[in-house]
């Protein structure tokens, strides 16, 4: 007993080091910028940098917009599934799944072939038009995650009931769908939401292959080119994830015992 | 000799202790059940005879030997678990043969043991079925088998029937106790349900708060209560003040009627309040012969249970139940009669006098 | 299918719906999501497929298949693959005992929302700035290689280390690799109930058959299914190993990379082809992971 208590303070131990460590390395290089002591000079240089906060605007407008997008397709699909189509389940769920199977360079390297300049849907041929790619591309990474956190709050609050119930007092398919669905799945959606933004916002490959003007590649074009502020980002970068998860802890907390029994349940 | 001693037995959770002082010696193939209510510590001294839990004192022993500091391995306690605790991995042979394989017996000799379970727990076509494509019932039968296969000295069941519906689990209570007698392994069962300790222990240990409350045969508990806990947690019990006239002759007066009990007055003098206790069974409507208490009340409520009619009957300042056997040519009282009750002077039971008079 | 459904539209109105109309305005529902995933999944994957087996005039050929079996490009899937293999290897193995530390090691309560919600931000910390920070810390003139050469005057990269390497690469996935494990198998450790260890002890079983016989075959479809995701993971990503050693490794998706960025295999075609085997290989595994999944779901149930 006391020896495999032993053990876990161990192995935690050793877990913390390895991943404290390399923030703790990261930080210290950013404020290393000035010769002899340490200072914020990194973080100086990066906030003052137009592009900085071109690209991160340009990210995070981005993902409000595959957040926005990725809620209007996914929770009235999952609804539609739960209260209508049980047995496509599978199939949508399999579809689901699809982005975490194929690379995300591949699905790009399909995007650049098949919306080409010269095809029958040319997306890529102004920048507007690949904006819209792009969100559809982010739309289709969170898929897996989106739809999942959905489909278990749905499933937990027994949608059929629930709508019969709002369809017995009177109510209209909108009524029900945003006074009743959304609000019930509220912290599915937002967990997924919040997922979907910090992975949205650092995202380097489509963006890149895309040719947007993102803070990925941003962040790659100055990892390049620069020493010290590269860290100076990183450390931002982490606290933007951070407060992102923070707040999926944060809703996800809201209905505890709906989201723990439907978890116990799949 | 007895077979498992238990003297003095502790425990302690941080500064909260949860049994105290325990004591008991079980013989050779008796069935044993520990009953009281939610918290009193039955799974805790079951654990601590099982191994799971170390005592912070007292002395287990088993068979003459003390394996108070035994690793639970090591003790040849058998034990069955409210929620089964089957492995999932292993089929149902897997399972009752678990403790022959780790002990590296033949496979002969496993598959014949294995066989003669299935047969004795009536279930010898499903040896092969994973415990996931068994019904409740029937995986606690494979628990009981699996508990059993190594001929362990003590079987200890923690609430074994608790997860199963009602019918099952009165059918199956009466299979552990046949294949307990079968067997003759000392056995101890936990249970809250106080039917299911009356109809299949040979001594029950009634629990409150980590103390033993009564120690008895079902017949003893029952109709000879110790003290008031014992009265109130076993069966229904009508609980009436009343005071002492006259001591010698267990002379009472309830509700100013004179009664008279033939039960010991637990040291009670004249013109002590005390508590009497009446059972419903007890009480007939019948005004009857000499010998038998009667008292003068009002019938408030009439619950028709099927063969038995539950009455509840007022006086002025106590209520009691009573039943009797439903009987179509007799029909019940209407509310608001006013009724005899009639008891046996031998069914006045005087509990704690000390209490009543605080 | 839309077009049935159209005409189910007309004919709805008055007239009892037929088992079929009612079959199509169901399907209706879905056509936004499946217009969707055709639109920006399915298509876009299905034309690198069919690019894959044709030549650059758009005949079928296997010659692009063929082509992969080329030295280099073997190189490149071979090299990625051992990547891949080791850091999910190593993830899972850590992953594992950290897992266990946190669910079964009774720790403080509060050790286990904090590592869990650590894990939650490390694994999804991948990327450039994750590159960045092993950079800071391992590189040349890295925090940890600085001080080790100042307190203990040992070099790091006299060892043949290199940040920019297969080892360093391996190292700095695994950050992502350890907590996404943490994250998959908490769930299963928690399905590991303490009455299967205390059923073994009172049937004389020791530790080691707890574990041989029933905690390691209870746990082996989480455990390894977790392990193929975790290789699909760590397949397909790009941004890290591309902001780490920018093009000096060359593993499959950095080489994809470069040929959607240059054409660099001169050979499009080739390119599809390229993209076909990463599919292929993160398909398998995730596949496996699927399978291992519901084996183990089903197990606990
Ligand atoms: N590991 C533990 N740590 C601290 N307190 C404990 C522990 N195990 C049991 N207790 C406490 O000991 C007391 C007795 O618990 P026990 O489980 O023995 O009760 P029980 O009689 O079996 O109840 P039930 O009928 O609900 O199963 C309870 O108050 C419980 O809170
Ligand atoms: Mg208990």
């Amino acid at each position: 007993m006391k020896s495999s208590r032993l053990g876990a303070w161990v192995a935690l131990a050793i877990g913390a080091i390895y991943f404290l460590v390399p923030l703790i390395g990261t930080f210290e290089f950013s404020l290393r910028m000035r010769r002899d002591q340490y200072s914020f000079d990194a973080y100086a240089i990066v906030f003052a940098d137009p592009r900085f906060q071109a690209t991160l605007g340009y990210s995070v407008m981005m993902a409000i917009l595959t957040i926005i997008v990725g809620i209007a397709l996914v929770v009235p699909t999952a609804y539609w599934i739960e209260l209508r189509m049980p047995k496509a389940r599978p199939l949508v769920e399999f579809i689901t799944l699809l982005p975490l199977v194929i690379p995300a360079i591949v699905i790009v390297f399909g995007y650049l072939h098949l919306y080409n300049s010269s095809s029958f849907l040319p997306f890529t041929a102004n920048e507007r038009s690949t904006d819209v790619l792009l969100v559809c591309s982010y739309v289709t990474l969170s898929l897996p995650y989106m739809y999942r956190s959905v489909d278990t709050g749905l499933r937990a609050v027994d949608v059929r009931t629930l709508t019969e119930a709002a369809e017995s007092l009177g109510a209209g398919w909108t009524t029900i769908l945003f006074k009743v669905i959304f609000p019930n799945v509220r912290s599915g959606i937002l967990s997924g939401a919040f997922l979907t933004f910090a992975v949205v916002v650092g995202e380097f490959t489509m963006a890149s292959l895309l040719d947007r003007p993102a803070f990925g590649p941003y962040l790659q074009l100055v990892g390049a080119n620069r020493a010290y502020e590269p860290s100076a980002l990183a450390i931002i970068a982490f606290i933007v994830t951070w407060a992102s998860m923070g707040l999926i802890q944060i809703f996800a907390r809201a209905p505890k015992g709906a989201t723990a029994a439907a978890d116990r349940t799949t | 000799m007895p077979f498992l001693e238990i003297e003095s037995l502790q425990k302690s959770f941080g500064a909260q202790t949860v049994v105290h002082h325990f004591e008991m010696t079980i013989d050779q193939g008796e069935f044993i059940t520990f009953l009281g209510p939610s918290g009193c510590g039955k799974t805790t001294i079951l654990r601590m005879i099982a191994g799971f839990e170390i005592p912070s004192a007292g002395i287990i022993r088993i068979d003459g030997k003390d394996v108070t500091r035994f690793r639970p391995n090591q003790r040849n306690v058998g034990m069955v678990f409210q929620s089964y605790a089957l492995f999932p991995n292993l089929t149902v042979a897997g399972n009752i043969g678990f403790a022959l394989k780790v002990a590296k017996r033949s496979t002969a000799e496993i598959k014949s043991r294995v066989e003669e379970m299935l047969h004795l727990i009536k279930l010898p076509h499903l040896a092969d079925r994973y415990p996931r494509q068994l019904s409740g019932g029937q995986q606690q039968r494979v628990a009981l088998a699996r508990a059993l296969a190594g001929r362990p000295k003590v079987l200890l069941l923690d609430e074994p029937l608790s997860a199963l519906d009602a019918k099952i689990r009165v059918s199956l209570r009466s299979e552990i106790r046949a294949l307990q007698r079968q067997l003759g392994i000392t056995s101890i069962f936990v249970t809250h349900d106080q039917e299911e300790a009356l109809s299949i222990s040979d001594r029950i240990v009634v629990l409150s708060e980590g103390r033993t409350a009564q120690i008895g045969t079902p017949f003893e508990i029952y109709n000879f209560p110790n003290n008031r806990f014992v009265a109130s947690f076993i069966g229904t019990l009508s609980l009436l003040p009343a005071l002492v006239v006259d001591a010698r002759n267990g002379r009472l007066s309830v509700d100013g009627q004179d009664v008279v009990t033939n039960r010991p007055l637990n040291g009670a003098a004249v013109g002590d309040a005390v508590t009497v206790a009446l059972r419903p069974e007890a009480i007939t409507l019948q005004p009857q012969s000499e010998n038998r208490n009667n008292l003068d009340a009002v019938v408030e409520e009439v619950g028709f249970l099927g063969s038995v009619i539950r009455i509840r009957a007022r006086l002025n300042d106590a209520v009691l139940s009573l039943d009797m056997f439903n009987n179509p040519n007799q029909p019940p009282p209407e509310l608001g009669a006013r009724v005899a009750l009639s008891f046996s002077q031998d069914d006045l039971l005087v509990l704690d006098a000390a209490v009543a008079a605080a | 299918m839309a077009l049935s459904a159209q005409t189910g539209v007309a004919v709805a109105p008055g007239a009892p719906s037929s088992i079929l109309d009612r079959i199509s305005w169901s399907w209706l529902g879905l056509a936004p999501f499946m217009i969707f995933a055709i639109l920006f999944l399915i298509a876009p994957t299905a034309i690198l497929m069919i690019g894959a087996f044709q030549d650059s005039a758009g005949h079928f050929t296997l010659v692009n298949i063929q082509n992969l079996f080329q030295p280099s490009v073997l190189d490149a899937y071979w090299i990625s693959i051992e990547i891949s293999a080791a850091s999910s290897l190593l993830g899972a193995a850590i992953g594992f005992l950290l897992a266990w530390a946190v669910v079964k090691g009774a720790l403080p309560g509060w050790i286990r929302p904090t590592v869990l919600t650590f894990s939650g931000v490390a694994s999804n910390f991948a990327g450039v700035p994750l590159a960045f920070a092993f950079l800071a810390t391992l590189g040349r003139v890295g925090l940890v290689t600085i001080l080790l050469r100042t307190f203990t005057g040992f070099d790091l990269y006299s060892t043949g280390f290199n940040i920019l390497s297969f080892w360093g690469l391996t190292l700095t996935y695994l950050y992502f690799q350890i907590p996404l494990m943490v994250l998959i198998l908490a769930p299963a450790l928690d399905g590991l109930r303490t009455e299967w260890r205390e059923a073994c002890d009172s049937l004389g079983g020791t530790a080691w058959h707890y574990w041989r016989d029933i905690a390691l075959p209870v746990l082996w479809p989480s455990v390894f299914g977790a392990a193929l995701l975790l290789f699909a993971n760590a397949f397909g990503a790009v941004a890290t190993a591309y902001a780490l050693t920018g093009s000096s490794l060359d593993i499959v998706p950095i080489v994809l990379y470069a040929q959607i960025r240059g054409d660099v295999l001169h050979d499009q075609n080739l390119g599809y082809a390229l993209a076909l085997g990463m599919i292929i290989i993160t398909g398998v595994s995730n596949a496996g992971y699927i399978w291992l999944r519901g084996r183990a779901e089903r197990g606990r149930a």
